[in-house]
């Protein structure tokens, strides 16, 4: 009896270390990470200039917010060179999976294309920023001189890449590709190399050809990554800010015409730019109202990749 | 194998070399460049290297010091990188082995950050910081470290497939602590596991730029990232494009030589960042 009992109180000993295991990281989320949100919402219903006493304003930032045509503009922007890249970067990674998935022409290279395509993720988008900003430079960049030495523009008919309001976002979205499909890819074949073998050795017995195989296996057992791999592309796309900040010459401003100012650098230009002119309040308010949308975006995204075709 | 399906073969390893000298041919086109003159870029495309890079990196280091840059990135990426790594495997071991009040709570508060995009909290961590009046310090861009959410969940499904119970009932029977069990028989279980969550987590560190860039404004305490975002400012090196490509360069080349010893492990942390449970 006495025995059992000991036993028992010990056990629950052990359990007592877990507080004392989880309590380092306790500390450090709720200072670092819960409060930080819990503040911005708080502050994002003042009126705040980054020092002294914030002032209560009730939704006066939110209803500002709502009729900021800058900030529709800025997320246009975002929405745009998004949109963009994620379509290009999901094909891009999605025709790549594709093709080292093929039962048929079982393509070689796996290892050495995966480590190829991703290298571009590694480097800091800062660095990112500044070499294609100067190899995209108008009248003297490297890219330029790359496509008139081969002749695929007229000398002297450089395209201004960064300086024209109609290429400049799009540059921008084939940068972001650039950087981001070999991380998708990786995903994405991740996942198809999860799929039990047993799936193709009964659709090969049942005879089904590999576009069969495909549609009916390979893509439906994907959806679950597919949905992951865009909505946490969302996530991060909807915050995009080191690329098209460096990439211009006007820092938040997003230059040319503000075409490549996206939300958060709109946030940044209030939150920490302007010194005693500082709006944090709004800036908060703009920070919430940016959450509240990619979290209804990311919930119809799940909606409607998660339905069932048939 | 039919003709007509070798030709195909041939085509789709054709269309992926070409995809893969897009990958590189902006590196190949950076290394050359550092080593010609503004002069020669600016009217010239070629991929043989030229003699500058002497010129080149005179600018470079007239301008500011690269390689203080790179120390206090190392400076923080570092310490940053072992609080991620030890606290998340204390973490994750402990919602995974104990049963303690408030464990299931923590579980999805830890889930619900995972989603929150870190730029919500930005404002009221700066406010925070400035609080605290740790502008400048490298306070805020370790300790935080300490708690990161993604990691833990991780971790938590990793220590879950790798840990035998009996291993933990064996070792206390053997009058063995809670904290040597942790350091001497989890901790190398769970290596693996750590090592991949930790490359992720050193590279993200090393290539931060908006918390360091907000946090730091002196420029000796500036990580690689910020320096290299004040190229802008210097007339010296925008008027000379030889000198940006080499500092771009050289801001490269250390996270280059990680990616040559520790590229598996990369490519793993990312294919784990979309398992399954």
């Amino acid at each position: 009896m006495d025995n059992i009992k000991t036993v028992k109180r010990r056990k629950k000993d052990y359990n007592r270390t877990g507080y004392f295991f989880v309590l380092p990281f306790v500390i450090v989320f709720l200072v670092f990470n819960v409060y930080p949100v819990l503040r911005t919402l708080y502050l994002s219903f003042m009126n705040y200039k980054g020092f002294g006493e914030p002032q209560f304003i009730g939704i006066k930032n939110y209803a500002r917010v709502l009729q900021d045509k800058f900030f529709w503009r800025a997320l246009w922007n975002t929405i745009k060179i998004w949109g963009v890249n994620i379509v290009l970067q999901l094909g891009l990674a999605f025709l790549l999976t594709i093709v080292f998935s093929d039962i048929k022409y079982k393509m070689k290279g796996l290892g050495f294309f995966r480590t190829v395509f991703y290298l571009p993720n590694i480097i800091a988008a800062t660095s990112v920023a500044f070499l294609f900003k100067t190899l995209l430079d108008w009248k003297y960049g490297s890219v330029n001189n790359l496509l008139m030495s081969f002749g695929i523009i007229a000398k002297g008919a450089q395209i201004n890449w960064l300086g024209d309001p109609n290429i400049a976002p799009y540059v921008v979205s084939v940068v972001n590709t650039w950087m981001w499909f070999g991380n998708s890819f990786i995903v994405l074949m991740a996942g198809v190399q999860g799929i039990s073998k047993d799936y193709y050795e009964a659709a090969a017995i049942d005879g089904a050809n590999r576009w069969k195989t495909f549609g009916k296996i390979t893509l439906p057992l994907l959806r679950p990554i597919m949905i992951y791999v865009s909505i946490t592309s969302l996530i991060g796309g909807l915050q995009m800010f080191d690329i098209p900040y460096l990439i211009n010459d006007k820092g938040s401003a997003g230059n040319p015409s503000g075409c490549l100012q996206t939300v958060v650098m709109y946030l940044y230009k209030f939150g920490f730019e302007g010194g005693t002119k500082k709006q944090v309040g709004y800036a908060s308010a703009i920070a919430y109202s940016l959450f509240l949308i990619v979290l209804v975006v990311s919930v119809i995204q799940f909606r409607v990749m998660n339905k069932k075709e048939d | 194998m039919t003709t007509g399906t070798k030709i195909k073969k041939a085509i789709l390893y054709l269309g992926l070399i070409l995809l893969a000298l897009t990958c590189l041919l902006p590196f190949l086109m950076m290394m050359v460049n550092a080593t010609r003159s503004g002069n020669e870029i600016m009217t010239s495309f070629t991929l043989i290297p030229g003699s500058s890079l002497k010129e080149n990196w005179e600018i470079v280091s007239n301008y500011f010091n690269i390689f203080k840059g790179i120390l206090n990135s190392v400076i923080v990426a570092f310490p940053a990188t072992l609080m991620t790594a030890y606290f998340s495997a204390m973490t994750a071991f402990a919602l995974a082995i104990y049963k303690f009040k408030g464990k299931n709570i923590l579980f999805a508060v830890i889930l619900l950050f995972m989603m929150i995009p870190a730029q919500l909290g930005l404002l009221g961590f700066y406010d925070l910081v400035s609080f605290l009046h740790l502008i400048n310090s490298y306070i805020p861009l370790i300790i935080p470290a300490v708690a990161a959410p993604g990691t833990v969940f991780f971790l938590k499904q990793y220590v879950e497939s790798v840990l035998p119970p009996a291993l933990l009932e064996a070792a206390r029977i053997d009058g063995a602590s809670e904290l040597y069990i942790f350091h001497k028989i989890v901790l190398p279980i769970m290596s693996p596991g750590i090592a991949t969550m930790a490359i992720g987590a050193f590279i993200g560190n090393w290539n931060s730029y908006l918390t360091p860039m907000l946090i730091l404004t002196k420029t000796e305490k500036y990580t690689l990232p910020v320096l290299i975002a004040t190229l802008n400012s210097s007339t010296d090196i925008v008027s000379n494009q030889g000198a940006t490509y080499l500092a771009v360069a050289i801001s490269v080349i250390p996270i280059l030589i990680v990616f040559c010893f520790c590229s598996k492990y990369i490519i793993s942390s990312i294919s784990a960042g979309s398992v399954k449970e």
